[in-house]
């Protein structure tokens, strides 16, 4: 039980229905000056990396820094990271929908959203990777299902097939409400926003059956995307861990990417909670007691994720095995170190530590260390990638300098960067155009709240006249 | 009746005499003009010399060499190249003894396929396995692994074993996805980053994965073994080009490798007399390269330290200035 009590730590009663809608909806209504000025800055960023992809594309993958030996850099790196943090959408909505957590109702819609982005640009970059991206339908007239790289491929896209129709079915209901909603078409701007709720409605109606369809459709998602979410991330990790290479032939690869993947995915989710919670003042919704429980998810996930990080390098490291040991001794002692250890200290040990205690779960202290967590993330792909490259089997001799060491360069920077400016460009829109709170959920939520607060009142009550001190402590 | 038909007959025939010998005379005429003009036009060729043509089957023949053109072997299609040679088992032995690291095979490779100079096929490694057991070079081609890495992950199916045991690359599938690069050991593949050189004597040659060109931008390459080579009789350009005579190359099914002297030895008694090991047995990608150990090496080892360093070239003065064969 709380020690604490958050000031703001159930959604009042008194917030009726209508308060819950207006709020949402409002930022739909306006676009200003700030967001247009967001907006161009973010479409110069993906302009610019456009045209750094364009020179790849007229030039080769030599305008890179890959060469033979570092054959997959900071693109794969990148491809990792976001394949990892698609798995916000999964955590929060499905497995605490699972575990039927109330409390979710306000932070779904933002969870599904960064799943859907991040599959979209996740699953680009192994195409800007490629040598031939036109070729890319040999997949489908020559694919080997032998291949880990054509497992990445079907599991990516049943993976975005699902996560989009998981972000799209609980908007169905919110369609409706706004579609019925906007009655003064005169601007042609409305007249395209009505056609487009409109067509996602597809002919809502708020019928019993309707309903009744939607939660079991919902159900079935919510228990099939579970296995899918986790077999991604799993293949991911087989392009490397199927390889004999030291430092990607580990067995625990699969649990270990899964794990970093909720670990920095739920990140992620925290830190779009923090920003649209400031931006569109969804105080009354998105509580102190949300960033604690999501914070306590955190610490969990990063746990668990610590644990996994203990034993990747700690039983390789133990026994520094010939090529596993300059690998190691690299990582632990040699060009990569700061790095390792910065991964390791201030975006693993640091976050735990900081979220073991209450007031490290506000809002303010988890936007701190979710980037931290974030940006560690990012870097221990990084880590993951090029160090296995740069520790071959073989001696690296008499080649080329270009060869022997790595850095990405302005080509590979700019288009990553515009692969995230891309995914906020449709964060963006997305809010722009449409709720970022689940209108129905969270006022099915308050409801739910609601009566569990009256019912527990009713219990305490009851026990207090039988004079059952127990109970009555328990349902303070 | 008779009259006319006799008149005409006979005018017919007077007709059909002259028509006859007016053709006879135009035939003879031109004849002797065409000759004359055939004559006239061929003098100017009358200096080239007829060339000595013999032909499989002994038979011997003068020809003029106008008339010959070179044949241009046209090269093997995307499906045989995926077969192979039918009945055949290539192997490839390195005599680690008889190495002297000088690099020839290497030359002999990028000479022969064109490759730039940065891309050795087959590399020359200065290996020293522990700090107290000796040095010594290590010339490796493409293992052509019977348990090959790089064929399991390739997506599209651009890198193939043959029946021969030939592993190729394809460039008209390929993706250049780098999977195959990624899961190989033995650092063995090369990837086109940049647009690759086109030397002009195959520039313009039908692709075949067997000869490799011309090559193609983002996609991957590496030691095939020649087997256009082979498919003519003769060697891999880096066996020939061995002065060590060090490398053999053979059929396992036949039991028999050559080196570059000409010298067929029994593959199986040579690996077994020599105790012949493969690199990194124990990753299990069954190479079809076999070294036999430098044991009583006939040329001095490479310059490394203890740690298996290259020693930076001002060492290596002091170390001759002592006078040791270092």
């Amino acid at each position: 039980m709380e020690k604490t009590k958050y000031p703001d730590s159930n959604i009042p009663a008194e917030l009726s229905e209508e308060v819950i809608r207006q709020d949402s909806m409002r930022p739909t209504q306006k676009w200003g000056l700030s967001t247009k000025i967001w907006l161009a800055f973010l479409f110069s960023v993906a302009g610019w990396g456009l045209f750094a992809y364009i020179h790849q594309l007229r030039g080769g993958l030599g305008v890179t820094a890959m060469r033979n030996y570092v054959s997959w850099g900071l693109y794969i790196s990148t491809f990792v990271f976001f394949i990892g943090i698609s798995h916000s959408g999964t955590l929060v909505s499905a497995i605490l929908r699972i575990t039927k957590q109330d409390w979710r109702m306000p932070i779904t819609r933002i969870a599904e959203l960064m799943t859907f982005v991040s599959l979209c640009f996740g699953g680009i970059m192994p195409i800007i990777d490629l040598g031939h991206p036109e070729r890319i339908g040999n997949l489908v007239i020559f694919g080997r299902v032998q291949s880990p790289l054509m497992w990445d491929v079907m599991s990516i896209i049943t993976y975005f097939v699902g996560s989009t129709v998981f972000l799209w079915l609980p908007m169905i209901p919110d369609m409706a409400l706004m579609r019925d909603r906007l009655t003064d078409t005169t601007k042609r701007f409305d007249k395209f926003r009505k056609w487009l709720y409109t067509k996602l409605a597809i002919g809502w109606t708020g019928s019993k059956t309707q309903w009744k369809k939607l939660e079991l459709v919902m159900t079935i998602m919510t228990i099939v995307i579970i296995p899918v979410a986790v077999s991604v991330h799993t293949v991911v990790s087989y392009i490397f861990a199927m390889t004999l290479r030291p430092g990607w032939n580990s067995t625990i690869f699969g649990p270990y990417f899964v794990a970093g993947a909720l670990y920095s995915g739920s990140a992620i989710v925290i830190l779009a909670m923090v920003i649209f919670r400031k931006l569109y003042h969804l105080e009354k919704y998105i509580t102190y007691r949300h960033f604690d429980l999501m914070g306590r998810v955190v610490l969990a996930l990063t746990l668990i994720y610590a644990y996994l990080n203990l034993n990747e390098y700690w039983i390789p490291g133990y026994k520094m095995a010939t090529a596993e040991g300059h690998l190691l001794h690299d990582l632990f002692s040699g060009s990569y170190s700061f790095e390792f250890w910065l991964c390791q200290f201030g975006t693993v040990l640091l976050p735990i530590i900081i979220m073991c205690f209450p007031k490290g779960r506000t809002p303010g202290s988890l936007a701190f260390v979710c980037t931290l967590i974030a940006i560690g993330a990012w870097v221990k792909r990084y880590l993951i990638v090029v160090p296995t490259l740069l520790h071959p089997f073989l001696p690296i001799q008499d080649v080329p300098s270009s060869w022997s060491q790595y850095f990405p360069n302005w080509v590979e920077w700019s288009v990553v960067m515009a692969a995230l400016s891309g995914m906020l460009i449709i964060v963006t829109l997305y809010a722009k155009f449409f709720p970022m709170m689940s209108m129905w959920e969270v006022v099915h939520g308050a409801k739910v709240e609601e009566s569990k607060r009256v019912a527990a009142e009713m219990v305490k009550h009851e026990e207090v006249e039988t004079h059952n001190p127990e109970i009555a402590k328990a349902t303070v | 009746m008779d009259n006319t038909n006799e008149h005409e007959s006979k005018g017919s025939k007077e007709t059909d005499r002259r028509k006859f010998l007016k053709f006879g005379f135009l035939a003879a005429g031109l004849t002797v003009v065409g000759g004359g003009i055939e004559k006239v036009l061929s003098t100017e060729k009358t200096e080239n010399p007829d060339t000595t043509v013999f032909t499989r089957d002994g038979k011997v023949f003068k020809a003029d060499l106008n008339c010959l053109h070179e044949y241009v072997v046209p090269p093997v299609t995307n499906e045989e190249a995926r077969k192979g040679i039918a009945g055949k088992k290539f192997v490839m032995v390195f005599d680690l003894a008889k190495c002297d690291g000088c690099k020839k095979c290497t030359e002999s490779c990028q000479a022969m396929h064109f490759t730039e100079p940065d891309r050795e096929w087959i590399k020359v490694f200065k290996m020293k396995d522990a700090e107290t057991t000796a040095a010594y070079f290590m010339p490796k081609p493409c293992f052509h692994c019977d348990n090959p890495p790089c064929t399991k992950v390739c997506p599209v199916g651009a890198t193939f074993k043959r029946q021969d045991g030939i592993v190729l690359i394809d460039d008209d599938r390929c993706i250049g996805c780098r999977s195959c690069m990624a899961a190989c050991p033995y650092s063995t593949r090369f990837f086109n980053w940049s647009e690759p050189m086109q030397p002009e004597a195959v520039a313009h040659v039908k692709y075949s994965p067997e000869h490799g060109f011309p090559r193609q931008r983002g996609t991957t390459e590496k030691c095939d073994f020649c087997p256009h080579m082979i498919r003519d009789g003769k060697m891999p350009a880096c066996v020939s080009g061995c002065p060590m005579n060090a490398i053999y190359f053979g059929d396992q099914n036949e039991d028999a490798v050559t080196n570059s002297a000409g010298a067929t030895l029994k593959f199986s008694q040579l690996l077994e007399d020599n105790s012949a090991y493969r690199f990194m047995e124990e990753l299990g990608t069954e190479p079809r390269v076999y070294y036999l150990p430098p044991k009583n090496r006939k040329y001095p080892k490479p310059d490394l330290d203890a740690n298996g360093k290259e020693i930076k070239s001002d060492e290596k003065k002091q170390d001759a200035s002592k006078g040791m064969i270092m």
